[in-house]
């Protein structure tokens, strides 16, 4: 199902010259430094392409902020202060893991939600439903003689 | 000819659609064994005209009929046959024509082999079976016809985009769609049980085979679909937390607790509105899948806009359909009886805790694919959600899940013993941690989180190994006795096993690739050498070749491991003039369950070539994984209590055999 996504993305790369991800010319001496590249680049986004981040994006873009996040690096930015340069740059939208805030409350908390909701639903229904101690003699007596006539067919029943 | 009498096959077959949809349910209704009857012939008829008109398509298709707009777009005649055909479900019109004919195979497949179905049962699920197809069968005619023709027809066509032709993507989406479109039989039986009212254990044990078959070849289908991306796309990656794989991951998620719960209803008459709702679940997010990835609406909310007949379409449907299903829910589930007391430490509990904490995990994936579309939509705000939020919260989820998996099926039905599962699991821990130990003294460390990873990994696959080694009684009672015991379990419980089993072997791939894995990007020139772990590859030289729609231009490496020479690898990019555009085709080496990973960026002026080099550890054992867990389920398909269309439960050893 991805080939829909791919066709769109690659129709907007064919235009465009073909690059593949991180070249060998960007990466930098010092492998602390690329280390860091790496680990914030998987964390952004190509804004051109469809949920790729820019360290596994072809597309031209995706090379400038790589390119960009080196030189901030270089310059001697912390990790935090390299990803606020960028959201100053390019908005929220450049995140691949949005931040927590009021408009993404729902986002991080659902999952929690769903999960919180139904062990309590659980918990509930747990509560209610605890089998009494004369639960199955209370069950069996509801058998009616038919029922009883087949349940001791099947008990008496040689090959077992 | 040929395609206006596909496209005349396709009307008939909505009529015969409208017939089953609505005549065996008036039958149901007024208790009649004639209408009801109809129920089967129609849904095998049904399957027959969308068929011919499937077949009319890839006959245009075959045969280059570019007066056929949809083959014009799509096709080539210098394309190899193989993918002249693929072609057919490569565009929107041809895949929604193959999304409704296996809709009417599983429809026509329940006709067939639904003989032990009680008369009302099978024709209220043939119906609600046609509704679907009603609907599907008007959206493609109405908005999506791929018979149209083109009043002056061109020579050539346009050709399928190069990156789809590819032996991967041939059949990755007929597997995918028998997977995800085959939960709409789960749906159908769900509706039918609500509409009559009644619901009872035999159920279960009905709609479980379908459930299964289903949720095989969606393992099946996405695994095939991320070895595809791993090889295609050029970086190694396997999973990219896409929309369009979160539409097939859902499902899945959904189908994966749906199995479970069902094995509750069917073994202890309990759960069963939760698992009702469950089946109404996993087809609805079918449903919201094909939404998400036909409408458009992934590409850009306001692409949507501006063009929104299609998407507009399936969303009246999905609102219809999911609506209208829990409605009916909400309506008619207090009849359905609760049955099956449990205490929470029990095999039950287990069950439900393994539904609980895969519905959350389906719950983050949902809210984390269309968060960002319903935020747009509303707010005209914009904002990624991508693998890293994905990574920070499935993750967490999954984690109980995979501690808790083992406990399940060694705890007893009704009220088990926690402490006793837990001591016989500790074998199971011990495994993984020595092995995590000896694995670390030998390579020497690496990220905290890593050996908590494998060690669950490990303690997974043996607490699978664990189940069948208690069942059988090996290491306590003499071998022969255990082999004949082994022998004697039901093949559901060999099934479940390897399912588990494989699991493990999935995440222990995820976690050797993720963790261990090794990158070289580099410029050679020729006669120049790249070293990754032991292996030495030397490049060689380029080589041009004509494929028959395309240019080759490979590079020749000589891999060497300690200067013994053990392969060649041969990276290449294709050009295809007919689209302008080229691909990438990564050479691969199989070392083991590892491999080494070539792939080409751009030659340069100076005569050197970019590449891309990978050491990938253990990662084939992330799809092998899924194929060890398909083999699971077709082994619990094969149980005798489940085969589809099992006239009675034989009176042999195995069904005597006592519940497990």
């Amino acid at each position: 199902m991805r080939w829909l996504f791919l066709i769109v993305v690659m129709l907007t790369l064919v235009a465009s010259p073909r690059a593949e991800a991180v070249q060998p010319d960007e990466i930098l001496a010092d492998a602390v430094l690329e280390g860091r590249a790496r680990a914030l680049s998987k964390e952004l986004r190509c804004m051109v392409c469809q949920n790729q981040s820019i360290d596994d994006s072809d597309a031209p873009l995706a090379r400038d902020l790589r390119v960009l996040v080196r030189e901030r690096l270089q310059a001697g930015d912390s990790d935090r202060q390299v990803i606020d340069f960028l959201v100053s740059r390019y908005g929220e939208f450049v995140l691949l893991k949005p931040r927590f805030s009021l408009h993404t409350a729902l986002l991080w908390l659902g999952p929690l939600a769903v999960l919180l909701i139904g062990a309590f639903g659980l918990f509930v229904l747990a509560r209610r439903h605890r089998p009494a101690a004369g639960a199955t003699s209370a069950a069996a007596a509801t058998l009616t003689p038919a029922e009883e006539a087949r349940l001791s067919e099947i008990l008496d029943r040689p090959d077992r | 000819m040929i395609a206006e009498f596909g496209h005349y096959a396709l009307v008939l077959a909505l009529a015969l659609a409208l017939v089953q949809a609505s005549v065996p349910i008036v039958g149901a209704r007024k208790n009649d064994p004639v209408l009801m009857a109809v129920a089967g012939p129609t849904a095998i008829a049904q399957l027959l005209f969308v068929a011919i008109a499937f077949g009319a398509l890839t006959i245009c298709y075959v045969r280059s009929d570019f007066s056929v707009i949809n083959v014009f777009e799509n096709s080539h005649s210098a394309k190899p046959l193989i993918y002249k055909i693929s072609g057919v479900w490569g565009n929107h019109e041809g895949s929604m024509l193959l999304w409704v004919l296996i809709l009417s195979l599983f429809g026509a497949l329940v006709a067939l082999f639904g003989g032990n179905l009680p008369a009302r049962l099978k024709a209220n699920v043939l119906a609600v079976q046609s509704w679907i197809a009603v609907a599907f069968l008007l959206f493609i005619l109405v908005t999506s016809n791929p018979f149209l023709r083109i009043l002056q027809p061109p020579f050539e066509g346009r050709d399928l985009n190069p990156i789809l032709q590819d032996p991967g993507l041939a059949i990755h989406p007929p597997l995918l769609y028998l997977g995800y479109v085959g939960l709409s039989i789960s749906f159908s039986f769900a509706i039918a049980a609500l509409i009559d009212g009644r619901i009872d254990a035999a159920w279960a044990r009905w709609v479980r085979p379908w459930t299964l078959l289903a949720w095989m070849f969606l393992t099946l289908g996405i695994a095939m679909g991320s070895y595809w991306a791993y090889y295609t796309l050029g970086w190694g990656g396997w999973w990219f937390w896409d929309p369009v794989e979160n539409a097939s991951f859902m499902p899945w998620l959904a189908a994966t607790a749906l199995l479970h719960s069902a094995l509750v209803m069917e073994k202890r008459n309990a759960l069963k509105v939760w698992t009702i709702l469950l089946a109404i679940l996993a087809f609805s997010l079918s449903l919201i899948g094909t939404f998400l990835v036909r409408s458009g609406v992934l590409t850009s909310v306001h692409a949507f806009a501006t063009d929104p007949t299609r998407g507009v379409f399936i969303l009246a449907i999905l609102v219809l359909f999911i609506g209208g299903s829990l409605a009916l829910f909400a309506l008619r589930a207090p009849l359905l009886k609760q049955g099956g007391l449990f205490a929470p430490i029990s095999r039950e509990g287990a069950l439900v805790l393994n539904n609980l904490f895969l519905v959350s995990a389906c719950g983050t994936v949902f809210v984390g694919t269309l968060y960002p579309l319903a935020l747009e939509a509303l707010t005209d705000e914009k904002i990624s959600v991508g693998a890293p939020f994905f990574n920070a919260t499935f993750g967490p989820l999954f984690v109980p899940l995979l501690i808790a998996m083992p406990f399940g099926p060694l705890l007893a039905w009704k009220r088990g013993d926690l402490l006793g599962v837990a001591q016989r699991l500790v074998g199971a821990a011990a495994i993984g941690a020595i092995t995590v130990a000896v694995v670390f003294a030998m390579e020497g460390g690496g990220p905290i989180l890593v050996p908590f990873a494998i060690e669950l990994a490990l303690y997974v696959m043996a607490g699978a190994v664990t189940e069948i080694v208690e069942r059988t009684g090996l290491l306590k009672v003499p071998f022969l006795t255990a082999f004949a015991r082994a022998r004697g379990l039901p093949r559901s419980a060999w099934g479940g096993a390897f399912a588990h089993f494989g699991l493990g072997l999935t995440l222990l791939g995820i976690i050797g690739e993720t963790q261990w894995g090794i990158e070289r990007i580099a410029e050679l020139k020729p006669g120049q050498t790249i070293s990754i772990r032991r292996y030495d590859l030397k490049f060689d030289g380029m080589n041009t070749r004509q494929g028959p729609n395309y240019r080759e231009l490979s590079a020749h490496f000589t891999v060497r491991r300690h200067g013994d020479v053990i392969g060649v690898m041969e990276p290449a990019k294709r050009s295809f003039p007919s689209r302008g555009s080229s691909t990438t085709e990564t050479a691969l080496m199989t070392r083991g369950f590892s491999q080494l990973y070539l792939s080409l960026g751009d030659p340069n002026p100076d005569g050197s070539l970019a590449v891309r080099l990978y050491y990938k550890p253990l990662v084939l054992l992330i799809w092998l994984g899924a194929v060890v867990m398909v083999v699971g389920g077709a082994l619990s398909l094969s149980d005798r209590r489940l085969r589809v269309g099992a006239p009675k439960p034989a009176r042999s050893r195995s069904a005597l055999a006592p519940a497990e």
